[in-house]
């Protein structure tokens, strides 16, 4: 008979003995090596303009029919900011319904079903600004997933695996720009995929398609022949909250101090 | 409806997604964890560091750290969408996750506990099964107990001296392994706040300790309180009893075993206590000095918003009262009660201020998010993270302690 001592030395080498082999899948994985010698492989960005941005709202419009976010749920994939400042310095922010409408009051949205006036001659300046998912390079929510049902593709894309996700809500709240929600029908989180479904064959996202002002683009930061690679390069661009680390992909033309 | 609207009052400018998504499951969470961890501490003064005076309340806050195990993922199940998929989370652990370090360190911690249990109770289940074999003719109750007393003895049944010293040495190797692992699994509950960039309230890496310093305080208050009501209990019984059984401890016996418990184990919660609210005034204290970008809607909150939350019932009723209680000399059972009634309701009110009071404005630092528990549900979500979801995961402990206790007799005399 096997004696214990015996037993748990032969248990401990089969164990360390397939450990060997089985790291080497994890060392030599076949796809990032392919990825990692493809440099042909696109990274997505976006470009906003937002001198162009009227706040029409057609890009949420055209974003909720296409990503098939239930229309009149309070949550989106992409929405339109509007800023006031007005002449004593105070920055007054609102986006009705996420801007689906578009615009259609002059006062402000201050929650509650309560809005403010504010009087033409008060204004200093006023913009729109478009949101949505920055599908940063060091993506906070992919790293808080506990299941790994949040995950990076190798062309920079930030997609959800509706199969997986658990619905902790953890991406949600590593996520500094709000981008991410619980999909009502779903219930699983959900956000912004630059419409991965379409930009991967060749198309538009659906918000690019719907702008009318061409405030919006997405292109290939790999291909330096792509406008939106020579305005990123050769433009004054910015990103959004920057000091988070999190190396955020959609870049804007005319970003102001007081957007959040 | 989309998911947390049901709850979340919107003022001011925030995102159009943002909502209250953790609600008050995740304020039970940590609570729950905390008194697993707490309770776990509490006895290894015993078992590890020898603290005789703690002997009467060491076993019983073990397998009350027992009790209160499974329910510590309770309140993650109730809150997640979809909680089918809870088990990924063990099975697919994306590691640079802190929520994915819960199932390593949750089934390590229950793993210690168990055989710490064992080794404590080995005794115990070996008396019981032999005394249930010796009886000849055995009725369907009993029979079962006679298998169940079996199974739990493992088929070791050696009760000589060497043995039951083997089980001592054991215990303290697992009471000793056990003090880091609480800490680990209650401190990293901390980590999954504290390293939320994205909010400013949560992330500082003192958010950890002071979970765990606050954890072993309500852990302890939790011990001391269940330990006079059963005491309490005990003494009402004794009182009938004692005409049929006189050799059973009497009343006055229980009394003063009771009291010195109790005044020796409110010590040490003193001591924790001092040391989670100078961590929690230390962090408060930075963030004003350094004022850094998010200070002034965090100023906005603490001050104004949650003052009542904050500063009245946690800090006031939770801390400084309790505090006085405890410390003024001739320290009597009630007053230990009342004091440790309002620990408990403090910690409560500290998670209560961590998980909603972090979401109480938006990441665009502009607005501001109300929250409005749920009361009288009205749909499952708001039955699952609302007042009965909440009191559900309060009393399974209870419940379950008192199935344990069926099994493993907290206050018989063993060793």
């Amino acid at each position: 008979m096997i004696s214990r001592r015996s037993f748990c030395k032969k248990t401990l080498l089969v164990a360390g003995g397939l450990a060997v082999p089985l790291s080497a899948l994890e060392l030599f994985d076949p796809r990032r090596l392919l990825a990692e010698k493809d440099q042909k492989a696109p990274r997505w960005v976006f470009l906003v303009d937002t001198h162009k941005c009227v706040g029409c709202g057609f890009c949420v419009k055209g974003c909720k029919v296409e990503n098939e976010i239930p229309y009149d749920a309070n949550v989106t994939r992409t929405w339109v900011e509007r800023y006031v400042i007005t002449k004593d310095g105070r920055t007054h922010v609102d986006s009705p319904l996420a801007a689906r409408d578009g615009f259609k009051s002059s006062s402000i949205d201050i929650g509650h079903g309560k809005f403010q006036e504010i009087g033409e001659g008060e204004i200093d300046k006023a913009f729109f600004v478009p949101k949505l998912c920055n599908q940063c390079d060091n993506p906070p929510c992919v790293q808080v997933c506990p299941v790994g049902a949040t995950y990076q593709t190798e062309d920079g894309v930030v997609l959800v695996d509706r199969q997986w996700c658990i619905g902790c809500g953890y991406c949600i709240m590593g996520c500094p720009y709000g981008v991410r929600f619980f999909h009502p029908v779903h219930h699983v989180a959900d956000k912004c995929n630059f419409c991965y479904h379409r930009i991967t064959k060749g198309m538009n996202t659906a918000c690019v398609d719907s702008c009318p002002f061409g405030a919006r683009k997405v292109g290939n930061l790999r291909d330096p022949e792509d406008p939106v690679t020579k305005a990123v390069t050769t433009e004054r661009v910015n990103v959004l909250k920057e000091e988070y680390g999190t190396k955020p992909q959609v870049f804007y033309l005319g970003l102001s101090k007081e957007v959040k | 409806m989309v998911h947390g609207e049901a709850w979340t009052l919107k003022e001011f400018f925030t995102y159009p997604n943002e909502y209250i998504y953790w609600t008050i499951q995740i304020v039970m969470y940590p609570f729950m964890t905390g008194l697993v961890a707490g309770a776990f501490v509490l006895s290894s003064l015993y078992h590890v560091f020898g603290v005789k005076q703690l002997k009467g309340i060491a076993r019983f806050s073990l397998v009350f750290s027992f009790a209160l195990l499974p329910v510590a993922m309770l309140p993650l199940m109730l809150h997640l969408q979809q909680p089918l998929r809870g088990i990924e989370v063990m099975l697919t652990p994306h590691f640079t996750s802190a929520i994915a370090a819960f199932g390593i360190v949750f089934s390590t911690y229950g793993m210690i506990v168990a055989s710490e249990l064992w080794f404590v109770y080995r005794r115990h289940f070996v008396e019981t099964a032999l005394s249930l074999r010796g009886i000849a003719r055995r009725s369907p109750g009993q029979q079962l107990c006679h298998l169940l007393f079996s199974a739990l003895t493992l088929g070791a049944y050696d009760l000589s001296h060497e043995a039951l010293e083997a089980d001592e040495r054991a215990v303290r190797k697992l009471a000793a392994a056990g003090i880091p692992v609480a800490c680990f699994l209650h401190g990293y509950a901390g980590f999954i706040f504290g390293s939320v960039k994205a909010n400013a309230l949560w992330m500082t890496p003192l958010m950890p300790v002071i979970f765990i310093c606050s954890a072993v305080v309500s852990g302890i208050a939790l011990c001391i309180l269940t330990y006079i009501i059963t005491m309490e209990i005990r003494k009402v019984l004794a009182l009938r009893r004692k005409l049929a059984y006189p050799e059973l401890p009497s009343r006055e016996e229980l009394k003063s075993a009771e009291s010195h418990v109790v005044a020796m184990t409110s010590r040490y919660l003193l001591m924790f206590m001092v040391a989670a609210i100078t961590l929690e005034l230390l962090d408060l204290i930075f963030r004003g000095y350094t004022a850094v970008k998010s200070w002034d809607i965090l100023r906005s909150v603490i001050y104004e918003r949650d003052f009542v939350e904050i500063f009245v019932v946690q800090y006031g009723l939770g801390n400084l009262v309790p505090f006085l209680l405890l410390l003024i000399p001739g320290l009597t059972i009630r007053r230990a009660a009342l004091g440790t009634l309002l620990v408990l309701m403090g910690v409560f009110m500290m998670r209560w201020n961590v998980v909603i009071g972090g979401q109480a404005f938006s990441s665009s630092f502009s607005g501001f998010m109300h929250y409005t528990l749920p009361v009288w549900p009205d749909s499952m979500e708001t039955l699952k993270e609302g007042v009965v979801g909440a009191v559900t995961v309060a009393v399974v402990p209870f419940v379950l302690f008192w199935l344990l206790n069926k099994i493993m007799p907290v206050f018989k005399e063993t060793h």
